[in-house]
């Protein structure tokens, strides 16, 4: 499956400063990395390929013509009146992805899209729909960036995932903007019995804004964990946090946000609401503060709608330890190398239940800016 | 055979604070390629802060003297460069570094120690670390599992000038045989004294350490100050028959001219 590309699109991918930009969103175009791949360039698909069974990989725009039931699942989860920015997604030109795992399919190898800011001054709209279909495993890398030197702009997306019964869906996001990008993702996601939706979350580049609230509404035995890693270096806001509704019984929920601010403002959001029997959810926000400007508002949140939920949170926000910095001194490593190892060590969440790769590509991610922090 | 000792450690004329509070005061201190010093003193004394200062935590002013490492002034030294020109040090009570691996920690030390990464897995196992590896440093670790840690850094770091505060509390009757010999083996207390290219400054409160280690000599550092020195077993003898008042009394009636205590 592919969709005709135009020489100068193709030759702007292989730039190397485009190449780049890609790769610190987790983009590769490597058939041998990647079990599919989609780039959507402002509003126009510039690549689509599956290289492998079991996935199914499209623009919005093609999976709308392809399969009259896509519609049912548009504005299914996020309401389209939500706010400015869901009526403004919900227009004529939109584009975006839609990613579907086959009933029974479990394809570990990620599944990569890639959503890229050209034009500068653009508002790109993008509507997503994902869908792991039952007995199903789908790994996805979704690298939004901007074109090197595009310095504003805003991007809207709008995401709704579909994990059915037994299914499992990894979703890592990573995030690389610059410094007057305004990011709005509107995004839910809807668990069926025994579903597993596991969201992560990198954002470690200046941005002006980013503001998003994902909420999962989690069924039956059903588990929903979001992890995000955000810095926030000088003039960057960013709003961010993850809402669980626990709604069916024994259905559990993690959230863990480990934020840095060098400079910038972070609130750091986290909701859980269990309203059935035997759920379990748990929130952890931790945030260091590396400079005296910035600030970071830790907002945690806990509802019960139900005598028998079992709830908790913790929050903790402060500075790197002199001592920790003297000791790892003490065994040969110099100032910079101790900051950078301790920061490494923060940010190094444990994310649970995804694969190697993805791991590696929130790593590197990761590394490209520790210099950033010192 | 080496005709003379080099000199590893002078320590002149210290004077240490710590948020403007005095710690210690004209502290003198001479080590030799080859020596043991074992360091006595009351809690309270300033021995810890004596050696952090030593290996150069920051968090100590120090307003007067000077600490001279192998003929070098490393006074205002930052500590990782002190590192380098060879101190080693274990601490009685290393801080949780969250996120940060013994594994990590043990790499960088066998950097500085040119030690290999069997070398890692071989002292690891040795020491009965090899299942902490991969565990965040210090955190959960009992008391023992503290001291092994800090006795692995040091054997991987492989340096001339050992500083050990309190290996030998906390640890259990089962593992203290194992400490104690290793401290033995990085003192290298088992070749003849003109072998002996390895210093080192122990504290020791209940003396464990030195069933395993033959320190050369004893200091009691008392108030601030370094009160006495001599062979170690006596001042153990006379600290626990008479308490450190009573050793340091009998010191000074030995060696009037030692220091000008009181």
């Amino acid at each position: 499956m592919s969709e005709g590309i135009s020489e100068s699109e193709q030759l702007e991918i292989d730039k190397p400063e485009v190449k780049k930009r890609l790769e610190s969103v987790g983009i590769e175009f490597d058939p041998t990395k990647r079990a599919a791949t989609f780039m959507q360039v402002d509003q126009e698909t510039a690549k689509v390929s599956s290289f492998m069974e079991g996935v199914e990989i499209m623009s919005i725009r093609d999976a709308l013509e392809k399969y009259d039931w896509v519609k049912d699942y548009f504005w299914k989860v996020v309401r389209r009146d939500q706010d400015a920015f869901t009526r403004e997604a919900d227009s004529e030109d939109v584009n975006g992805y839609f990613i579907r795992s086959l009933p029974g399919h479990k394809v570990e190898i990620p599944v990569e899209a890639c959503l890229y800011l050209r034009k500068a001054k653009s508002r790109q709209k993008v509507h997503n729909i994902i869908i792991a279909e039952e007995n199903s495993e789908l790994n996805i890398i979704s690298g939004c960036t901007s074109h090197p030197g595009v310095s504003s702009g805003m991007h809207i997306g709008i995401s709704e995932f579909f994990v059915k019964k037994n299914a499992k869906l990894t979703f890592s996001m990573i995030h690389s903007w610059e410094s007057d990008i305004e990011v709005r993702p509107r995004s839910a996601a809807l668990i069926e019995e025994n579903g597993v939706f596991i969201s992560n979350y990198v954002l470690m580049n200046p941005v002006k804004l980013v503001q998003m609230y994902p909420t999962a509404y989690i069924g039956d035995n059903g588990t929903a964990i979001f992890s995000s890693i955000i810095v926030a270096l000088e003039n960057s806001v960013v709003d961010s946090g993850s809402r669980a509704v626990l709604k069916g019984e024994n259905s559990s929920a993690e959230i863990i946000s480990r934020t840095i601010s060098k400079g910038g403002d972070i609130i750091a959001r986290g909701h859980i609401i269990g309203e059935a029997p035997e759920v379990k959810g748990h929130l952890e926000c931790r945030g260091l503060m590396l400079s005296e400007n910035g600030k970071i508002h830790a907002i945690p949140e806990l509802e019960a709608k139900y005598p028998n939920v079992d709830l908790s949170h913790e929050a903790a926000i402060g500075k790197i330890a002199e001592e920790e910095i003297f000791y790892l001194q003490s065994r040969g490593l110099t100032k910079d190398e101790a900051t950078a190892a301790i920061i490494r060590g923060f940010l190094e969440l444990d994310i649970k239940g995804i694969p190697e790769v993805l791991k590696k590509e929130i790593d590197r991610a990761i590394s490209l800016v520790e210099s950033d922090l010192l | 055979m080496k005709s003379r000792k080099k000199d590893i450690l002078r320590v002149v004329n210290l004077g240490l604070k710590v948020d403007g509070k005095p710690i210690l005061q004209n502290v003198n201190l001479y080590i030799q390629e080859g020596e043991t010093y074992a360091l006595f003193g009351p809690n309270g004394s300033g021995k810890s802060s004596f050696l952090s200062a030593i290996v150069g935590n920051p968090i100590y002013q120090i307003n007067s003297g000077r600490i001279i490492f192998k003929g070098k002034d490393v006074t205002t030294l930052p500590t990782d460069e002190r590192i380098k020109l060879g101190m080693g040090i274990a601490f009685q009570t290393p801080p949780k570094v969250s996120g940060v691996k013994l594994i990590d920690v043990l790499r960088h030390c066998a950097r500085i120690g040119n030690r290999s990464e069997e070398d890692i897995y071989r002292f690891a196992e040795k020491l009965k670390m090899d299942e902490f590896l991969h565990r965040n440093i210090n955190q959960g670790f009992s008391g023992g599992e503290v001291k092994r840690s800090e006795l692995l850094q040091l054997m991987l770091l492989n340096r001339d000038f050992i500083m050990l505060d309190e290996p030998d509390s906390g640890v259990d009757l089962e593992n203290i045989d194992l400490v104690g010999k290793s401290i033995r083996e990085l003192l290298e207390r088992d070749k003849s004294q003109d072998e002996r290219e390895k210093s080192g400054l122990i504290i020791t409160h209940t003396g464990k350490i030195l069933d395993y280690v033959d320190a050369d000599y004893g200091v009691i550092l008392y108030k601030g100050r370094i009160a006495c020195v001599g062979d170690p077993e006596d001042i153990l003898r006379e600290v626990s028959e008479n308490g450190y008042e009573g050793c340091i009394n009998k010191c000074l009636r030995e060696f009037p001219n030692l220091n000008n205590l009181k």
